[in-house]
This record gives C-alpha cells, sequence and structure tokens, in this order.
C-alpha cells in the first residue's frame, strides 16, 4: 500500500466518523467535550454554525451519527447519545445572539426569494443575511419552520424552542410573507429577485385507494395534514378506536398524537415485517412505550362503513421472502383475514414532493416521477436563477439534510449573484493542533470510561398523555449530560505519525488497548488486512500506513477501533505518535463564527 | 500521564484453549521509560503465556531490584509473585520450586541483578538446573540509577554521558553454558517473532532456561556508540537459525529446506523446529555452540536465537528425587513421619 496522504481533507474527517456521517458534517467530538467543560454557549454556537437548529435537532434529529459512532463498534456498548447532548447544549446555554454574525444595515443590492419557511430556506437565509442579501420568505402558515412546525408534534418539540431557532434567523432583517402561499413561480420570477430558493419541502401525504376509501373518507386522515391541522389547533379530537397506517416516522408522531386526543385503543398496522419499519428505533420504542402495539404483517385490504360510519378495517397476513437479490416479496400465509375495529384511520404511508404551483414552462425541467432536475453539488435547477434544496430537492430526507442542503445553496446563491462559478467551492477549513501540554499531557481527557450509555429521563406517563404540548423527555441534567459526554472517545484527536522519528521499539504496538498498531512488511491491503495484530476486517475503516522506515517494514494502523486514548503518543519516547486535534469544518458562504 | 488502561480490547479478541483472554495475562500500565525494550519483553511474555494456553495462576513470576524487577508489574496480574532482594531471585525460585514443583517458574531479572551483585546465585542456579525459566533484560546500563555502566557493557561501548568503557564485559550466555544451563538463548527486545516462540520453548523446556534479552535503555542508553542501542543491536544481529515452537498436539505448519531442518523433541512431546542458518553449529552440543559464540563475538557480531539445548535433561528435582508430590500438597503425617522412621534411617547410616 502506498503511504497514507493525510494532507487529504478527506482523511482525518473520515476518521471522526459522527462527523464524517452528519450531512451537515457538525464537529460533534469538539462541542461534547465543550458540554462536558460545561462551556453549553460554545457548544451550543458551535452546532448552530453547522446545523442551524441545535435546539430543534437535539429533540429531533434522525442522528445518522450515532449509528456511525466508534463506541458502538466496542464490544458490548452503545454509541455516545450525541443526539441528546445537542439538546444538553440549547438547554443550558446563556446568552447567544451576541455571538451570531451582524447583518449588514448597507445592503449588497441584490434580492433573493425563498419560498417555504422550513429549514432548508432557514439555512440560506441564515447563510446569506451576513452577506448583505435583501432576502424574503415565503410560508403558507402563519409562523416559520415548515415542517418542523406542522409535522413534529408539540410533546417531542416544543413550540417555544421551535420559534426561538426560526427567529434567530428571520431576525436578522428576513422580509417574512407568511401567511402568503406561492402559487405561481412565474410571479416570483417576474418580480426582480435576483435567485430564488425552492424549499417547500415534501408537503403532499400518500394516499390509499382500497375498497371503502371514499365512503369512508370523514373518518380517513393523512398523516402529515393531520399533524398539521392538529398543530394549528384545527383539530383536538379524535375517535377512541385508531389505526395508523405506516412504519415511518410519521406514523409513529401521528399514533403518538392519536393518543393525547382521546384515542384509546391506538394501533399501527404495517404490511411488512417489524424490521424492516422505517421509523427510527428509539421512535418506535416511544410509541410502544405508550400502550401503541405494533402489529406487522398485515397488508391493509378495505374500509368497512356501516350507515356512512367508518367502523374498521380488514387486514390480510402476509410473511417476507428475499430472493438471492435481496428484494423482498410478502407472501400471503393463507391465515384468515383479520378485522380491526377503528373510529379513525391515519394513513402514514409516506409523502412526495408536490409543485402544481410551478408552471412547467419557465425553463426548469422536470424528470422522472415529476420532479425537477437539480444538480447534485449546486442545487441548481435547469433554470438557473433557481435553486433547490431539502425534501423539495431529491425526496423526502430529514432536517439535518435539509440544513446541509441550505449551506450548499446558499454558496451557490452568492456565487451566482457575485458572477462566480456556481460549481465552485472553497476547500474545507481544517485544523490540526497538538494536544501535548507537557510529558504525557494532554489538553484532552483520554481516558476512556465504561459507563454505559445513560438514560434520558421522561416525562411521568399520565401526565405526558394527557396533554399534547407536554413535552415527553426532559433532557440530561448537567451532571448526566457531564458523564454521556465522558463517554465520547474523542476521535478528533488524531493520532499523527512522523516515519522518520521512530525507532521501531513497538512500544505502542505493545501498549494499544484494541491491537491496532502493526510493524509489518508492506503488501497489498487484502493481505495487510489479513494479517496485522488484530485482523482487519471492517473495510468501511481505512488503514493508516507510513512510508517505509529503516527495517523496510511499515506502519500501519488499523482506524477500526482505535481509542483515541493517546497510549501510543505516551508511551512514543520519540514522539513519532503525537495527538493532534483535527478541526474540519464545511465553508459557507459567510463566516458564521 | 494515564494511570490506568482502557478496558476495551478488540472485537475479535477470542479466548484460548486455557479459557483466558489475552487480557488476562496482563498487568497494570507500564511505569518503565517509554520505549524501554523491557516493555517488548513484557508484552512477548504475555503473548507467550497466552499462546501456550497456560492458566495464569500456574505461574510464579519472580524478579530481584532494578528496572527489569519492576517489570513483573506489568505482566501476568492474575500470577504469583514475588519480588526479591537484589540478585537473590534464584534463591527464592528454588525455595518455591522445590515446594511445589507443579508451578511454571518465571524470572525476570537485569544485568545488573543478575551480573553483578546476583552473579554468585546466577551460577549456581545454573549448575543446579532449576526448572525455571530466567530473562535476563540486558540493557548494558544501570537504568535505574542513571545510566552508569554495567558488568556486561562491552569494552569501547560509549554512554550517553560519552564516557568509554574500558572494563572487559561479562558474557551471559557463555557463562550460562560454562555452569551447565541445558537451554541457552539469546534475543533482542526488538524482534518477537524470534522472542515468544523462544520464551515458549523455554518453558515447554524441563530444566534451567536462560534468555538473555538485549533490551536497549531508551534514556541512558541509546545513543550513538553505545552497543546496546537499538540502531547498533539491529545492525550487528546475527541469527543461528529461524525457530519455531510447536506445542504438543499440534501440527507442524513450517517446511524448512531439506539439510538445514532440525527438530528437538521435548519430554512433553513438543517440538522446537530450527532452521539452521549456520550449517557448522549443532544446537545440542554444547561445545559447538560455544564456539559459535565465540566466534560471532570475535567478528563483532550479536549472535541470538536458540544457541544450546539439551532436551533430556534431568532437573533438580530429579537428581534430588524428591516425591512426584509437590511437597506443599503432602500432610504432616507424610513430610513429618515421626521418630520411628527417623530412627529407622539413622540405624541405616550406623
Amino acid at each position: 500500500m502506498k503511504p497514507t496522504n493525510i494532507q487529504d481533507p478527506e482523511y482525518f474527517h473520515k476518521v471522526i466518523d459522527c462527523q464524517y456521517a452528519c450531512p451537515a458534517h457538525t464537529p460533534v467530538p469538539e462541542y461534547i467535550r465543550l458540554i462536558a467543560n460545561k462551556k453549553y454557549t460554545e457548544a451550543y454556537m458551535v452546532n448552530w454554525e453547522s446545523n442551524v437548529f441545535p435546539g430543534v435537532l437535539g429533540r429531533t434529529c434522525d442522528r445518522p451519527c450515532e449509528p456511525a459512532c466508534r463506541r458502538g463498534r466496542l464490544e458490548d456498548e452503545e454509541p455516545v447519545a450525541i443526539c441528546r447532548l445537542k439538546r444538553v447544549a440549547a438547554d443550558h446555554k446563556g446568552e447567544v445572539k451576541s455571538l451570531m454574525p451582524k447583518i449588514p444595515e448597507v445592503k449588497n443590492g441584490k434580492k433573493i426569494a425563498l419560498i417555504g419557511g422550513g429549514p432548508a430556506s432557514l439555512t440560506v437565509a441564515r447563510d446569506l443575511a451576513p452577506l448583505g442579501y435583501e432576502i424574503h420568505l415565503f410560508d403558507e402558515w402563519h409562523k416559520g419552520g415548515g415542517m418542523m412546525r406542522t409535522q413534529i408534534p408539540s410533546f417531542r418539540l416544543p413550540e417555544s424552542v421551535l420559534d426561538e431557532e426560526v427567529n434567530y434567523i428571520t431576525d436578522m432583517g428576513i422580509h417574512t410573507h407568511y401567511n402568503h402561499y406561492v402559487d405561481s413561480m412565474k410571479e416570483i420570477l417576474d418580480a426582480d429577485y435576483d435567485a430564488v430558493f425552492v424549499g417547500t419541502g415534501a408537503p403532499k401525504g400518500r394516499d390509499l385507494n382500497l375498497p371503502g376509501r371514499e365512503e369512508a373518507d370523514a373518518n380517513v386522515h393523512i398523516g402529515i395534514n393531520f399533524l398539521a391541522s392538529v398543530a394549528f389547533e384545527h383539530r383536538d379530537k379524535i375517535g377512541k378506536n385508531v389505526i395508523i397506517l405506516g412504519g415511518g416516522n410519521t406514523a409513529m408522531d401521528c399514533c403518538r398524537t392519536a393518543r393525547r386526543l382521546g384515542g384509546e385503543k391506538v394501533s399501527v398496522v404495517v404490511r411488512s415485517p417489524f424490521q424492516d419499519m422505517k421509523a427510527s428505533p428509539w421512535e418506535i420504542e416511544d410509541a410502544q412505550g405508550e400502550d401503541v402495539p405494533i402489529l406487522n404483517n398485515m397488508p391493509p385490504k378495505s374500509f368497512v362503513v356501516e350507515n356512512g360510519q367508518l367502523k374498521g378495517m380488514w387486514f390480510g397476513h402476509v410473511r417476507a421472502e428475499y430472493d438471492e437479490n435481496g428484494k423482498r416479496h410478502l407472501i400471503p400465509t393463507g391465515e384468515p383475514d383479520t378485522f380491526i375495529e377503528a373510529d379513525d384511520v391515519i394513513i402514514a404511508i409516506g409523502q412526495d414532493n408536490a409543485f402544481p404551483w410551478i408552471e412547467r414552462d419557465l425553463g426548469i425541467e422536470f424528470g422522472k416521477w415529476d420532479v425537477p432536475v437539480i444538480d447534485e453539488v449546486t442545487f441548481q435547477s435547469t433554470l438557473p436563477k433557481v435553486f433547490f434544496g431539502g425534501d423539495a430537492a431529491f425526496g423526502p430526507e430529514n432536517i439535518i439534510t435539509a440544513a446541509a442542503h441550505g449551506h450548499q445553496a446558499a454558496i451557490s446563491i452568492h456565487h451566482f449573484c457575485q458572477g462566480i462559478d456556481v460549481n465552485a467551492r472553497l476547500a474545507p477549513k481544517t485544523n490540526l493542533v497538538k494536544q501535548k501540554m507537557g510529558i504525557h499531557e494532554w489538553m484532552y481527557d483520554n481516558m476512556v470510561v465504561d459507563d454505559e450509555r445513560f438514560a434520558v429521563p421522561y416525562e411521568d406517563k399520565v401526565i405526558a398523555l394527557s396533554d399534547r404540548k407536554v413535552e415527553v423527555e426532559l433532557g440530561f441534567d448537567t451532571p448526566t449530560g457531564f458523564k454521556e459526554a465522558q463517554r465520547c472517545l474523542n476521535c478528533d484527536i488524531q493520532t499523527v505519525f512522523s516515519y522518520d522519528q521512530c525507532i521501531e521499539c513497538d512500544a505502542c504496538v505493545d501498549v494499544c488497548p484494541t491491537s491496532c498498531i502493526t510493524f509489518t512488511t508492506n503488501g497489498e491491503e487484502d493481505d495487510l488486512r489479513q494479517r496485522l495484530t488484530a485482523p482487519a476486517l471492517n473495510l468501511d475503516q481505512d488503514l493508516y500506513v507510513s512510508e517505509t522506515l529503516p527495517t523496510l517494514r511499515v506502519m500501519i494502523k488499523d482506524e477500526d477501533v482505535c481509542l483515541h486514548c493517546g497510549l501510543c503518543a505516551e508511551r512514543c519516547p520519540t514522539a513519532a505518535w503525537d495527538m493532534q486535534k483535527y478541526l474540519y469544518g464545511v465553508t459557507k458562504a459567510s463566516k458564521i463564527l | 500521564m494515564s494511570f490506568v488502561k482502557p478496558t476495551f480490547r478488540h472485537p475479535t479478541s477470542t479466548k484460548n484453549k486455557a479459557g483466558f483472554y489475552k487480557a488476562d495475562y496482563e498487568g497494570r500500565i507500564s511505569t518503565l521509560c517509554a520505549g524501554c525494550g523491557h516493555d517488548s519483553i513484557n508484552a512477548s511474555i504475555v503473548a507467550a503465556c497466552f499462546e501456550m494456553n497456560i492458566e495464569p495462576h500456574k505461574v510464579v513470576k519472580l524478579s530481584g531490584i532494578g528496572c527489569s524487577s519492576k517489570a513483573p508489574a506489568y505482566y501476568l496480574n492474575n500470577s504469583h509473585g514475588f519480588n526479591t532482594v537484589h540478585g537473590r531471585m534464584p534463591s527464592v525460585a528454588t525455595g518455591a520450586n522445590m515446594a511445589n514443583k507443579d508451578l511454571i517458574y518465571l524470572g525476570v531479572s537485569g544485568d545488573g541483578d543478575s551480573a553483578s551483585i546476583g552473579i554468585g546465585q546466577f551460577v549456581h542456579v545454573n549448575r543446579r538446573n532449576l526448572n525455571m525459566v530466567y530473562i535476563m533484560m540486558n540493557n548494558g546500563c544501570y537504568g535505574l540509577t542513571k545510566g552508569q555502566d554495567s558488568a556486561t557493557a562491552d569494552i569501547g561501548s560509549l554512554s550517553k554521558g560519552g564516557s568509554l568503557n574500558e572494563f572487559s564485559p561479562i558474557d551471559m550466555v557463555s557463562l550460562a553454558l560454562e555452569m551447565g544451563a541445558t537451554f541457552v538463548a539469546r534475543s533482542f527486545s526488538g524482534d518477537k517473532t524470534q522472542l515468544v516462540p523462544l520464551i515458549k520453548a523455554a518453558m515447554a523446556h524441563p530444566g534451567f532456561a536462560f534468555i538473555d534479552v538485549i533490551s536497549p535503555c531508551v534514556t541512558f542508553n541509546n545513543n550513538k556508540g553505545s552497543t546496546k542501542a537499538y540502531d547498533y543491536v539491529r545492525d550487528h544481529i546475527e541469527v543461528t537459525s529461524e525457530f519455531d515452537f510447536v506445542p504438543i498436539k499440534e501440527e507442524i505448519a513450517v517446511d524448512y529446506p531439506a539439510g538445514t531442518q532440525k527438530s528437538v523433541t521435548l519430554h512433553d512431546g513438543s517440538q522446537i523446529l530450527l532452521n539452521k542458518l549456520n550449517p557448522d553449529w549443532n544446537p545440542t552440543d554444547r561445545r559447538s555452540a560455544m564456539e559459535k559464540v565465540q566466534q560471532a563475538r570475535a567478528n563483532g557480531e550479536i549472535l541470538t536465537g536458540l544457541l544450546y539445548i539439551d532436551a533430556k535433561t534431568k532437573d533438580l528435582h530429579s537428581m534430588l528425587e524428591t516425591s512426584d508430590t509437590p511437597l506443599n500438597q503432602l500432610d504432616a503425617g507424610v513430610l513429618c513421619p515421626g521418630q520411628s522412621v527417623l530412627d529407622e534411617i539413622n540405624t541405616a547410616h550406623r
């Protein structure tokens, strides 16, 4: 293998598993250390720079970081509670507004329209406002926030938290046009905007056309519409027996909301196996914890309506079989169909983009499935001044992805307005800093604790179910937050190897608790992975290979289960190993911190 | 400075045949200087005991005084241990071995502990062929007292401060051969592929097994001009043979070229396989080994590997015809049979 090029900004970035997995590449270990040091305000700002909605995401994020967490690869270990630590920063921060960028009073003369007031548009606004853009935000509702307001129930995300983080942005001199549904893209284009950003999400919930659907219409609801009507207090009741169709996070929110609106016997019914459900495991657990059974392998067959009143639904029974390509087939088991009583049925089986308001003759090309053709890097449509982001760009994802899209779209819009190549991107901001404070003393807490993941405390169930506005999760208190933060392995503190200082004494090999380091003759990667001190079987994790040493061997470090404990560097007599903190930041349109 | 090692180990680590993880053979985190050769020897001991499927409580680790002799704290946390007075490790090992022959006795010592204050004990434990492994961590200096030349420092070797050693060194390997050791080897802390099988073979050997391990002192004796520095040893190392130790009931996996291969079968059926790199050397002939050692010394080479083995040896217990049952398992009645037996013995001598 060739020596590893640690100058490549992505090499050490990839070692920070959580940050690498995060769509917005939030520097997770950095803010977790700040939390451990009680610097909640600073931790919040590190988040805010990167993901714009720390308070919201600390409660609702899909957490792509946690399955990636290195700690989860250790024996009997669960990942660090990254998401809930973010909330600790948000809950305990001090004054932050003064730390946010100043908005120039003199504008730069360019006007931007943002259609939709959700996370993608708000991120674009946040990134562009400090540059002096005049920004107009349009949303059909009376407040900003988009799906964060309409689709996430208050018992998971209190309105005050959302208002606070939306207002940080709208207070940056954004011209908000609420209660304004844009029904014609042409009108927007005819106005004098220099660029238009579409962040309208995926607002169309899928329906299910089964026998009896029309007759039952009064008691059949589309999931996201149901959640929105509850959020805006258009609905405060539901029948005692409720069926939720679908196994995603929207279905989980629907069933838990139904429990709070009078639903006593609320069931989630999915047509496929339980383990194939799309909902996050923790959201499924929360639903089950509120006495919602999840019935699987039961495809819905028909609605039963008697005298104009919905009585329930019939379901078939299937089992899943997977062919050699892994494709799933649902095979009927032959068991008799099951009837489930229902006063109301909520259909939460997915949602789609919908652009009825964009005229098809404007030069914005639409492709397969009637979605716009968007560049994956610049988020530009085929009409150069129009950009898309969030769910509106490539279909339903999540808040953190919308924020990541927003950052990139903001750069594109800035470049477009300034006559710079839209494809141009500045390199990420990187910084590699020695952590040595003295002999064997590090600037980070290198001791690896054995604590198991701490559970977030919950509100009493009776109280929680009595009012949909009572937040269920209470968040870590600061002592527990500290202990959970200490579980972080500090993967951003990199083990940097200088081959020209190494005397090949083997001290690092001998001390490494997880047998990551090997000195051996070089070879092809497949061969090397087999003959290291411990076999390197996780192919997603790189091998760090040094230049050839005086004994004609090379140092090979398997990054897979390195604990970043710093013992290799402590036991190295020549400081050939050094612990260095790697900060990686995605370059934004404007300087935020 | 870290004072504990994290408890996590590589997720693929498995138990050995005795039912222990490698971590069960480890000790506390080392407080020796960073880069000390002794740590590599410690790691080799851990690896050897793990691979030999030895139950940790069947090992006694012994040592004297010095950097080497604090090393037992860093391996075999679950074994018995005795840190003796300076240079007196062989006496304690002898006493313990006499009382319980069922344990494996693993002594470590340094060049100061063995070649100076303890040399009297060293020569006698060789003579008596006590069944133990004696590892001498040899760095050519007194690391614990800031690096003065030890008795194994070579003539002409430069200390860190620049002074030249003019005293003739004691070659402990030659001394052991002369004194009747039945397993003599030399190795280098920086060469675990050689050291680990040597330690395994030494533990299987039923008599006194001496391994002189050159173990550079990074702090006081790793300078230019020192003959015990990492660079110097690597440049001057010469090996007697490629070496492999095959425990009983394991299939022999290595295959050396015909003519150079030699195998030595130990009393328990385990085998030592050698690929001789020196045709004129016979590892089972003491004189041949002594000549080879002298020859290498004259050439300025550091000869490593197995130097001599007498697989058919009789250890101290055999010579003394002690009881097959360890003394500590005999009850008082057997150990002290009373006046009538004494009278019988006395009568027999009249």
